[in-house]
């Protein structure tokens, strides 16, 4: 899928933390594109690299204590080697991030309209009343009622939908052609968040912005994703659309995520099958494949699990996946076995 | 907002009258419930060397052989309708606000406390602005530089700071740059800043910079603290993301939730030295409210030792009440507790 035109494009992409305890490699060799107007889904556990990825996309990594790496660009601007300042004024205007719990994420000090107006101003020059209108304005389309009045309320007085719209409404402010939502759902209740999803698909489209979801949960990525990256341990370990993500997993671990995902069709007697272990640690990342301690498959790699880090291979069209499991194997296994236990009951 | 300053206004006349009740009850009830006398209690208001005659008449004019609740009653009452002792023939008038009459000095506590304010206050407030400024901003720049030679530095220099007496440095400081160099004035000497604002500033430049320097060791650390905490929230990498510049990020989002805890404890620290800098005051000699207190217990002057910590008192409440404003003004969600 790497197409040279592509808006953002990000080549090895490896941002380290030099620590106390050793290096912590959080991402490690990441590479993958996104054209405007298309949705990329990244998908993980915590600590799997996500979040410092979006956050390098930002050039929000502080050089004193992340070693970056590799190339990302956006429309051409390579944002691993720029100028800091000139990255500053990128951020906001071409590139804008929604952040997970907006409580926290906006400052209780300042009201919604201050903060929205903050954005805007920093990269535009017009006047405050000016951007106050642009506020008021962008409250009304992210589905705020009465924009006017709220405009000036601070963030505690918002409920947690409302304040993820503002967040939104903050992020849109500049038109950003790069949108990054890092769990822009997980701090919401559940009616909420199909609201969210529904606003930002919405907004997506009437702006035509390139969109990166970052989530661990599969059902936002199924509804909103045109491409799934999968990543564990800091590393890309399948990537490919979202239908053959959905169709036709082929890694261990994409299919441990869907198995733990809540289904309504699959019925109250089946259970969920939630993958066994935990993540791994970034410092002591296990020898071999980093998921093979908890792959169910490992055994019939031969050994190769424990000692190869398998490559990334693709093994469709734009279908890549990080495995040592033959891609026969894998298509019979994904068929014969897990497939049809995650469709038991419905 | 209103409600809440009216609300918290209330609060503090309370806590003012639990106060006075508290005071009261030490200068005028323990003594009596440890065995002392109307006559032993009046014999400290009339000096040492008065005869048994006149301490008697005086325990009686003072109303010291009343009971409890009616003494504090006219101690209270004082305070807004002004009060005339009539003792030895003469009749002393203390006029309100009455915080007492002290019968070694002959006149009414208040209006003397009133005369040494300037004083007390022109060493508080000069001091704070040097030590904020100073003490804010070392916190920051220690914050920001973590670990850097500078930061290592300001701590360890902060650290000497909170643990070295002001009477210590103050008088190495006099030894040093008064007696030793000559660059400032020796202390006990004062001149209003409306007579000669440049000789107040020379008589209590000293006096500012030990006081300041001891504030702003403490306020260094607790800013740096602060800043260390909030430079690591949420808001901050949302201010990041925004594409703020850095000094924008740090001073309007980082600096000013940071602050909110300083502006408290300054508030109350400067409503403590107004009530008077008692140790600094002593150690530069200059003629303000600490001094006064000094002099008023080395002379066992109780109605001046009564008047003084009411008077400071006073000030913290104030201070404290102003703290609760300001603090609602700077975080709003303040306003709905």
């Amino acid at each position: 899928m790497p197409a040279p035109d592509a808006f953002l494009d990000v080549r090895d992409l490896r941002i380290h933390f030099p620590t106390d305890d050793g290096l912590v490699k959080s991402v490690d060799g990441l590479n993958f594109s996104l054209q405007r107007g298309k949705t990329l889904g990244i998908v993980g556990e915590s600590g799997s690299g996500k979040s410092v990825t979006s956050l390098g996309i930002l050039g929000l990594h502080n050089k004193r204590n992340a070693r970056v790496s590799g190339q990302i660009l956006l429309d051409g601007t390579d944002i691993v080697g720029a100028d800091p300042e000139h990255v500053r004024k990128m951020r906001g205007r071409r590139m804008a991030m929604i952040f997970q719990d907006p409580l926290s994420a906006m400052h209780p000090y300042y009201t919604v309209g201050h903060q929205i107006v903050e954005a805007y101003r920093v990269h535009n020059n017009v006047s405050k009343s000016v951007a106050k209108k642009h506020a008021i304005d962008l409250l009304g389309r992210v589905g705020i009622p009465q924009p006017d009045r709220r405009v000036d309320d601070y963030p505690h007085q918002f409920s947690g939908g409302m304040r993820q719209r503002a967040m939104i409404a903050m992020a849109l402010s500049c038109d950003p052609e790069l949108l990054i939502a890092d769990e822009p759902t997980t701090a919401l209740d559940v009616t909420v968040q199909a609201q969210i999803l529904d606003l930002m698909r919405d907004l997506q489209q009437e702006f035509n912005s390139a969109l990166i979801i970052i989530t661990h949960d599969l059902g936002v990525v199924a509804e909103l994703a045109d491409d799934v990256l999968v990543m564990y341990g800091g590393k890309c370990i399948e990537y490919g659309s979202a239908v053959t993500i959905f169709e036709e997993p082929e890694h261990p671990y994409t299919w441990g995520l869907l198995g733990s995902m809540p289904r309504l069709d699959r019925g109250v007697t089946n259970r969920l099958m939630p993958i066994k272990g935990t993540p791994p640690s970034l410092i002591n990342v296990p020898s071999g494949c980093a998921f093979h301690p908890r792959c169910t498959y490992e055994p019939q790699t031969g050994g190769r699990g424990t000692t190869e880090v398998p490559e990334l291979v693709e093994s469709g069209r734009g279908h890549l996946v990080r495995c040592h499991l033959p891609v026969a194997e894998r298509k019979r296994i994904w068929q014969e076995q897990v497939r049809p236990k995650l469709e038991a009951g419905s | 907002m209103i409600a809440y300053i009216i609300r918290r206004l209330f609060g503090a006349v309370l806590t003012l009258l639990i106060v006075s009740m508290i005071t009261f009850g030490i200068f005028y009830l323990v003594p009596r419930w440890a065995g002392g006398t109307a006559e032993d209690l009046a014999s400290r208001y009339v000096g040492r060397t008065a005869s048994p005659e006149a301490v008697a008449e005086a325990a009686k004019a003072l109303g010291l052989t009343d009971n409890f609740f009616k003494q504090y009653w006219d101690w209270l009452h004082a305070i807004f309708a002004g009060r005339d002792f009539i003792f030895g023939g003469s009749t002393y008038h203390c006029p309100a606000p009455c915080l007492g009459y002290s019968f070694i000095g002959r006149n009414p506590v208040l209006p003397d406390i009133l005369d040494r304010l300037p004083v007390t206050a022109s060493l508080a407030f000069g001091a704070a602005i040097i030590w904020v400024i100073l003490g804010v901003s070392t916190g920051v720049l220690s914050a920001l530089k973590r670990g850097s030679i500078f930061d290592r530095a300001a701590m360890g220099f902060a650290l000497g700071g909170v643990s070295l007496p002001i009477f210590w440095t103050g008088l190495v400081s006099l030894v040093i740059f008064s007696y030793g160099l000559g660059w400032t004035a020796r202390g006990g000497s004062y001149t209003p800043i409306e007579q000669n604002p440049l000789d107040w500033a020379y008589d209590l430049l000293l006096p500012w910079i030990t006081l300041a320097l001891l504030f702003s060791a403490a306020y260094a650390r607790l800013t740096r603290a602060g800043m260390l905490e909030t430079m690591g929230e949420d808001y901050i990498r949302t201010a990041r993301a925004k594409g703020l510049r850095e000094r924008t990020v740090v001073t309007k989002h980082g600096l000013r939730a940071a602050l909110t805890p300083i502006a408290t404890i300054f508030g109350l620290d400067v409503g403590l030295l107004l009530g008077g800098a008692v140790l600094t005051e002593s150690t530069f000699s200059l003629p303000g409210i600490g001094k006064y207190a000094i002099d008023a217990i080395t002379a066992s002057d109780m109605p001046k030792v009564m008047g003084f910590v009411i008077f400071s008192a006073g000030f913290v409440v104030i201070a404290n009440l102003i703290v609760d404003v300001v603090y609602a003004v700077i975080d709003p969600r303040v306003r709905l507790a």
